[in-house]
């Protein structure tokens, strides 16, 4: 079983997010990164169906040369193969643009994969849409927002929750999956495995930047509520007050 | 025209569509557009009413024998056909799992642009748009370009707002499917055990964060909960750690609640987090740092370790029981 799996790296936002002066970005000088959650997930769950059932996991990213962190993260937990397409400049790739150049970069690869994974959609810009664009254009069927998945005899059975269930798809690979986080409980990357990935080679190109017809011209914060705080009290003398709220609301049985 | 693209599950209703449809009847009215929708299946006929009320003036109704249950490109294929005949300025789908799936389907096939989760729409030769990032915690001001603007609509963005009646025709179709369109589909569904209250609708909700300290310590969570017929929820960073499955996680990549008040208990209130509990109407925190952001989000507060907090509120809940 051949995987290949799509993360983005995202800033590891905190109880705020402060924007750059020219409001083009997220002002991260003071903020760490990460897998955006549902990509994490989806190398988790590569990763464990290449411990069952044999084969490789090749994990791509586009963005900065600051993204090798999120790659080596995934080589820390079993991942063969790492690409990195490189973007040199502050310029936002638009959805349409990023599955262009996927799609590229997995034709590169000339071999063929069974399985790709998704995040269902990326943390920070939302798009819900990569996925599915890179499917059409390599002719794949695609389920999307998947929190479990069964691999037998080369067919695929992926569920999906919905309100009072699950849907269950059925599909023959190969074939994409976005995935939600749920579908599993990431590993942390071992410190040993940390170590030994900082020597391993990570594949690179350059993508030319496309326009796709979705841009971004500024960021904004939502207007801010301003606080409105009651403090009830402290420690366990607040118990009384923290009722009488809850009889004031009528939540009290 | 403008065109909605309503959301339904075997003829039960998104509600989601009916605010997507007030935003587009705003942007149709504004520039003295018609307003059209897309239903599709057999069972959604008798939502044509719904679009109606809305302002609705045609609906265009897909039938098929194989559109009886839900399956991306089929519905997409739909769409398409409605907007190679009716040649639309845009075609709007609710911010839903659907309406985001089928819209990108037709996105990816018509070689398009699409944003997702819209919040504020300016119509022109390029559509200026606010839409969310961060599950609604950012919001960015974009440009959408495209012979046909294809956009879904923030949840909770515009109020749903009826227009005043008129008429509405119902135009059937049948879409040509291909077998590729319904290679993806609902091949069987699994009902959720119903002895839980969900956490999605519990009118109580009572959430731990790190500072619960471990597993074990949300046994006083959960026994106030059950005191009043609540849920317990908790963040990213216990699942993380271990303490409580997926299921229980409140946020943007977990579940969305919406109670009469929250007890968030030893949470610090990350962005991720606090986009889970928008739909609580009131927030209460417990927390040892009154300089956590939690607390600014909060209508009422304690100061003190939810550890002894907790089980003081369910000894006092006791007590005024009896």
């Amino acid at each position: 079983m051949n995987t290949f799996v799509c993360i983005k790296r995202v800033p590891a936002t905190g109880g705020k997010i402060p924007l750059t002066a020219d409001e083009q970005e997220i002002d991260t000088r003071y903020l760490g990164f990460a897998i955006s959650p549902h990509e994490e997930c989806a190398v988790e769950e590569a990763v464990r169906l290449m411990e069952a059932h044999g084969g490789t996991v090749t994990v791509l990213t586009l963005g900065p040369d600051a993204a090798t962190e999120q790659l080596r993260d995934t080589i820390a937990i079993g991942v063969q193969n790492a690409i990195l397409l490189e973007t040199t400049d502050h310029r936002e790739w638009d959805p349409t643009a990023t599955a262009n150049a996927i799609v590229e970069a997995v034709r590169a690869e000339g071999k063929p994969f069974d399985i790709l994974f998704f995040g269902n959609e990326a943390a920070d810009t939302g798009d819900y849409q990569v996925g599915i664009r890179v499917a059409y254009a390599l002719d794949l069927p695609c389920v999307t927002g998947i929190k479990a998945l069964e691999i037998k005899d080369g067919q695929a059975i992926a569920k999906r929750e919905a309100p009072g269930g699950w849907e269950v798809f059925e599909v023959t690979l190969p074939a994409v999956f976005t995935v939600k986080e749920g579908i599993n409980l990431p590993r942390y990357p071992p410190v040993l495995g940390r170590m030994q990935a900082k020597k391993k080679p990570i594949k690179r190109s350059a993508p030319q930047w496309s326009n796709g017809g979705l841009e971004k011209v500024r960021l904004k914060l939502p207007p801010a509520q301003g606080s409105k705080v009651e403090i009830l009290g402290k420690g366990k003398e607040a118990a009384s007050k923290v009722v009488e709220v809850l009889q004031k609301l009528g939540v009290m049985p | 025209m403008i065109i909605g693209l309503i959301d339904h599950d075997r003829g039960k209703l998104n509600e989601l569509s009916l605010q997507m449809l007030t935003l587009a009847r705003q942007l149709a009215g504004q520039q003295n557009l018609p307003l059209h929708a897309i239903l599709i299946g057999a069972e959604a006929r008798p939502l044509v009413e719904r679009a109606q009320a809305l302002g609705v003036s045609t609906v265009h109704l897909a039938q098929h024998a194989s559109l009886s249950e839900y399956a991306p490109g089929a519905w997409a294929q739909s769409v398409i056909e409605v907007l190679k005949a009716a040649n639309p300025q845009a075609v709007l789908a609710p911010g839903t799992e659907r309406g985001n799936e089928v819209l990108a389907h037709v996105a990816a096939r018509m070689n398009l642009p699409m944003a997702a989760n819209c919040t504020e729409v300016q119509p022109g030769q390029s559509y200026q748009l606010t839409r969310m990032r961060w599950g609604g915690s950012l919001l960015e001001e974009s440009r959408l370009t495209g012979a046909v603007k294809l956009l879904t609509v923030a949840p909770h963005a515009v109020a749903t707002e009826e227009a005043p009646a008129g008429e509405c025709v119902v135009k059937e179709f049948t879409p040509a499917l291909a077998e590729k369109d319904l290679r993806v589909r609902v091949t069987a569904r699994v009902e959720s055990s119903r002895d839980k209250i969900s956490l999605a609708e519990a009118r109580f909700v009572v959430g731990g964060g790190r500072g619960v300290g471990s597993a074990e310590n949300f046994k006083s969570l959960e026994e106030l909960a059950e005191l009043l017929g609540g849920a317990v929820g908790c963040s990213r960073a216990v699942t993380s750690l271990g303490w409580r499955p997926h299921a229980d996680q409140i946020g943007q990549t977990g579940t969305r609640i919406a109670p009469e008040i929250y007890f968030a208990c030893g949470v610090s209130g990350a962005i991720q987090h606090m986009v889970g509990c928008k739909g609580a109407k009131r927030i209460l925190a417990i927390n040892t740092d009154p300089e956590a952001s939690i607390i600014a989000n909060a209508d009422y507060a304690v100061i003190g370790d939810l550890n002894e907090v907790v089980p003081a509120i369910v000894a006092e809940i006791k007590k005024a029981k009896k």
